[in-house]
């Protein structure tokens, strides 16, 4: 069974129609990319996955569950974890409290009102900040880390919630080029040994085309290509609307 | 029928008067998103400036509208120089410390105001050429009322045009969204906003100057109109000018109606209106609700830690004074510990709402008087036993918390201070008049401790037990899990809500529990008191809570413990030693503002953790 | 016409920006290559005084301006875009450029809107629109085009191409090299050195608030050890 599965979607704001009915579908462990122009929709799409904005049509189906309209507390709850394009972290708490809160979320933990936090669910925090390379910032706060290492600290927060699916809006928008390779080849890795089901979005084509496994195009808030890198970056119509000639960007 | 259009008239023409003071506070909270509560200042300073050259300069025409606009200018400049000396200097400081300055500033008018114009009501003379009156439907309407209704309109149609059609209102709206980007677009923001509080403080002044010939000129003009002026802003949409006049309009209608109607409501009415539009529209009539503000914010709250040794020895031995020193202490210093005791705790209860909670309440009196309420109904119509009585405390603030807080913590920053401040005044008006029940302003006396309890020493060593478990049981939930989700709900609402934290049910079981332990101290205060009154929940008293907790610090919860214990020291000192505690008062406050812009224990922090080297 | 030489700059006592060299001649573009966190915006604002700068000179046309106020500095023709757009979100197309507006100095060709639309035709047809209910790309022309309306001598450009669609990114180089070819200097930031090779006379890379390397275009294109080295590609 496919792990999300998304059925003509439809969102408007004010007469604009920024989403005209989409439908996709994600497997376990597959990396999908959603790519095209701004304000084609790919945020709106993504927002309504999760439950920050309601569909004004459709469906949105977790593991066959129908999860459409859910608040994001909720679909959180079933299995899905989210990174945002800007990140959003607790910039009062360092690196390993952030992990540990959603470790206790994660528990249903998090109303005890006697127990002190650096004694809950450390460990395993602990072991989630080195699979990503975070340990040595462990104790830092949020509030002063670079913007590179917050990505990763999103990242951790979102695994810690033993996802199914992985929604992550740009992940390494704002990162340098080699940052940003090392974080989507960490990213695939668990998600292959997880059987986590990925999609992403992304303006940087290397990252895309290298480890996408699949790969969708929207413009102006439809679908106007899908499929495998190789087809996709051929497509002409694809050219277009968002790659361009390629001058401006490496390697294609 | 003519009764009624009468009415309606005069509705509009209070309505009028009151949209030019509130155009005045929306226009500069637009622009600078100070709230300035020293608006109402300059309202009864333009009034008292306006008495003075109306009655020094000849009579006649130029006479009396020379000295209205004068004075509206002079109020003009007196605001560009509190801007110039003092807000400038803070406009990247937490909101609600710019706040407290402007606090500072309203006491320091007070008694300059008293030194300069004395204690007595001054009334003015009547404007020349409206002394008359005209008959409408066959009723006399006096012919100022009626210029009044034009003012109104007129000031409304002259902003609007200054706002959109002008470069400079441009600019100011520009600066509104985004003062850093205005000003590297090679605009001097600075000017801009000095002009703004000018032309907002022009406003303010001109407000009070054309009181003169409809009221005296008293002392109490700044805190009356500052509470309705904030009503009305805050039920239009902060920054929102066509939302001011409408909500002028709502309100001085339904006072010049609700009178007739129902006379015992008007004291609540503008409350009762400004909860009911905010549960239905959280940000006002027309407002928006804000995007994230640029240039202004200020960096991330810091992170909590265990407490650094130093302040665990400091604690240790404040501790130790507060068990020992009483054994030596006579029973004045023994009511004064007990106070310092009960708002320890009321202090670390709004704590909880303000650091942690990352919201506002300007209205937290409200569950200190409800708990004093709570003990002291128990105790007079249930004869009530002491310790009955101080459970019944707690649970009746907590009822109410539970109940006002479900409509407050839905709601943020300035909106959400204000209900609770709403909620606050419609507890405290039925305090007051629901005379049969609660003595109104007589209150209830003879609420005296039982007979173990009575001796002044065993009832503050009950006092210090129960307000410093309680204190100390609010430090544990901080550093629980449900204090971190509470922060984190502050840090990031997006976050919070994507790991599965519900923010709102978070903050209302904090208000509540805020609620229950301010209600503790509310039910300790009437034993220590033997009385309640309905002052006990009057903003007044929410004023000093907030006072407590900023002057100590937001951050951490040690910032609240010296906040009361300095506040309550300072003024209880001040009252006893100076008539002028007002104005040295306010002076302190400005210049901790000024100097401490972390509160003391931020700053005693800060100076800790430079000395140690780490960064 | 900007020369900045010995520029820090801290934040609490981390050294921000550390004895940062500069120059961009009349007419040309200078690209400050590096990564994120580097010290590129830093480096920006500190230029347009948005930072206050510890040490340091920063002479533009001739004159110190270091110290000195943003409007300041903006009214003696530097022009500054940053990098997180900022538009008026509440005010029009044609309300921001009015925020932007100056005089220009005697003897040159002032930016008009119709000027402006013509660089950015996709602007010329939403004059009433509020910023906010644009897009990315049109937010990134539109905040260009409202610094240009300043009429400045010089530009900080920062990170330009961040975040938008590669189509969108041609458009952007096609128009910052108009802007070039009107004799306007720039400092450009960028990580995209694809972007930055195209419109770009030269480069600096900083890394850790320092400058590493400088050069040409060319050179640093020949340079393979430095471009590994700092930039990752």
């Amino acid at each position: 069974m496919a792990t999300l599965e998304v059925e003509a979607l439809r969102k408007s704001f004010g007469g604009v129609q920024a989403v005209r009915g989409v439908s996709f579908a994600v497997q376990p462990g597959e990396m999908l990319a959603l790519i095209g122009p701004n304000g084609a929709g790919k945020s709106t799409c993504f927002n309504m996955l999760n439950g920050q904005l309601r569909p004004d049509a459709g469906r949105v189906r977790l593991l066959g569950q129908d999860i459409t309209g859910l608040a994001p507390r909720r679909v959180w709850r079933l299995g899905v974890g989210r990174t945002f394009q800007i990140t959003a972290t607790f910039g009062s708490m360092t690196v390993l409290e952030n992990v540990q809160m959603a470790l206790l979320s994660h528990h249903r933990r998090l109303g005890q009102l006697w127990t002190p936090v650096s004694r809950m669910d450390r460990a395993p925090a602990e072991a989630l900040l080195a699979r990503l390379g975070m340990a040595a910032q462990a104790s830092r706060p949020c509030g002063i880390l670079a913007y590179g290492d917050l990505k990763r600290v999103e990242l951790a927060i979102a695994l810690a919630n033993e996802p199914k699916l992985l929604l992550m809006d740009e992940p390494t928008a704002g990162m340098a080029p080699q940052e940003r390779v090392g974080l989507m080849a960490l990213t695939a890795g668990i998600a292959r040994e997880r059987g986590i089901a990925v999609l992403f979005t992304e303006h940087d084509m290397d990252v895309v085309f290298s480890h996408a496994d699949r790969i969708l195009v929207l413009d102006r808030g439809a679908l106007i290509a899908e499929g495998a890198p190789a087809a996709v970056r051929a497509d002409p119509r694809v050219r277009e609307v968002y790659l361009g000639s390629g001058a401006t960007q490496g390697g294609h | 029928m003519e009764n009624l259009v009468l009415q309606a008239l005069s509705g509009l023409a209070s309505a009028s008067s009151l949209f030019l003071v509130a155009a005045g506070l929306t226009v500069i909270f637009g622009v600078s998103r100070i709230v300035n509560f020293a608006h109402g200042s300059f309202y009864m300073l333009g009034a008292y400036l306006a008495w003075t050259l109306v009655t020094t300069l000849p009579r006649g025409h130029l006479g009396f509208w020379g000295g209205v606009v004068a004075a509206a200018l002079a109020t003009g400049l007196i605001g560009l120089v509190v801007e110039v000396l003092l807000l400038r200097r803070i406009y990247r400081a937490p909101e609600l410390f710019q706040l407290l300055a402007t606090f500072g500033v309203v006491l320091i008018v007070q008694d300059l105001a008293l030194l300069t114009w004395g204690a007595q009501d001054l009334l003015g003379p009547r404007a020349p050429g409206l002394r008359g009156g005209t008959e409408i439907l066959g009723l006399r309407f006096p012919d100022y009322e009626l210029f009044l209704i034009v003012v109104g309109p007129v000031v409304l149609g002259l902003l609007l045009l200054l706002f959109h059609r002008t470069r400079w209102g441009t600019l100011v709206r520009a600066a509104t969204l985004d003062r850093e980007m205005v000003g590297a677009l090679g605009v001097n923001q600075r000017m801009l906003f000095t002009s703004v509080f000018f032309l907002g403080s022009v406003l303010a002044g001109l407000g009070g100057a054309l009181q003169l010939p409809r009221e005296s000129v008293n002392l109490h003009m700044d805190l009356s109109i500052i509470t309705e002026a904030f009503v009305v802003v805050v039920v239009g949409g902060l920054g929102s000018l066509g939302g001011a006049a409408l909500a002028a309009l709502l309100i001085g209608e339904l006072h010049a109606f609700g009178i007739l109607v129902l006379p015992k409501i008007t004291l609540v009415l503008v409350f009762l209106v400004m909860a009911l539009v905010l549960v239905v529209r959280p940000h006002g009539l027309l407002g928006k609700a804000p995007g994230p503000a640029h240039g202004g914010a200020g960096s991330a709250e810091p992170v909590i830690g265990p407490a650094p040794r130093p302040l665990l020895w400091l604690g240790a031995a404040a501790l130790a004074t507060a068990v020992l020193l009483p054994l030596l202490a006579g029973d004045y210093a023994l009511s004064v510990l007990t106070e310092f005791a009960i708002f320890v705790l009321f202090a670390a209860s709004l704590h909880l709402i303000m650091g942690p909670g990352g919201m506002a309440s300007f209205g937290h009196a409200a569950y200190f008087g409800l708990g004093a309420y709570g003990a002291a109904l128990a105790a007079k119509w249930l004869a009530a036993p002491m310790l009955l009585g101080l459970a019944a405390a707690p649970f009746a603030a907590g009822l109410f918390g539970l109940l006002f807080g479900w409509f407050c913590v839905r709601l943020s920053g300035v909106y959400s201070a204000m209900l609770t401040l709403a909620f606050a005044q419609i507890a405290w008006s039925v305090a007051f008049q629901w005379v049969e029940v609660t003595g109104g302003d007589n209150g209830i006396l003879g609420v005296w401790p039982d007979s173990w309890a009575a001796p002044k020493l065993v009832y503050y060593y009950l006092t210090l037990a129960l307000c410093l478990g309680a204190t100390l049981l609010l430090r544990r939930v901080i550093h629980a899990p449900f204090g971190f989700a509470l922060r984190a709900q502050r840090d990031s609402a997006l976050r919070a809500e994507a790991i599965g934290i519900d923010a709102f049910r978070t903050r209302w079981l904090a208000f509540a529990l805020a609620a229950v332990m301010a209600g503790i101290a509310g039910g300790l205060f009437a034993y220590a008191k033997g009385s309640v009154f309905p002052t006990f929940l009057g903003i007044p008293r929410s004023v000093d809570a907030l006072l407590m907790v900023l002057l100590g610090g937001v951050q951490t919860l040690s910032g609240p413990i010296i906040g009361a214990l300095a506040y309550t020291g300072l003024q209880e000192q001040l009252v006893r030693l100076t008539d002028l505690w007002r104005l040295i008062l306010g002076g302190i406050i400005v210049a901790l503002v000024l100097f401490f812009p972390q509160g003391l224990a931020g700053a005693a922090r800060a100076r800790w953790e430079a000395s140690r080297g780490d960064a | 016409m900007l020369s900045v030489t010995g520029l820090s700059a801290h934040y609490g006592r981390a050294h921000i920006l550390d004895d940062v060299a500069l120059e961009v001649g009349a007419g040309e573009v200078v690209v400050l290559l590096g990564r994120n966190g580097a010290g590129k915006s830093t480096t920006m604002k500190a230029i347009m005084g948005l930072v206050p700068p510890s040490a340091g000179s920063i002479r533009f046309l001739g004159q110190e301006i270091a110290g000195r106020e943003p409007f300041e500095i903006a009214r003696r023709g530097l022009g500054y875009v940053p990098e997180e757009r900022r538009i008026f979100a509440e005010l029009t197309v044609m309300e921001n450029l009015e925020v932007g507006r100056r005089v220009a100095p005697p003897g040159t060709a002032p930016w008009t809107p119709e000027r402006l639309f013509a660089l950015f035709p996709s602007l010329g047809g939403m004059r009433d629109r509020p910023g906010g209910r644009m897009s990315g790309g049109e937010q990134q022309m539109l905040t260009i085009a409202r610094t240009l309306m300043g009429n400045p001598r010089l530009v900080l450009l920062d990170e330009p191409s961040e975040g938008l669609a590669p189509v969108v990114v041609e458009r952007m180089a096609k128009a910052i090299r108009a802007l070039k070819a009107e004799g306007l200097s720039i400092l450009l930031s960028e990580q995209n050195l694809h972007f930055a090779r195209v419109v770009s006379d030269r480069a600096a890379i900083i890394e850790k608030g320092r400058i590493r390397w400088g050069g040409t275009i060319p050179e640093l294109m020949a340079a393979d050890a430095v471009r590994e080295q700092y930039l990752s590609v």
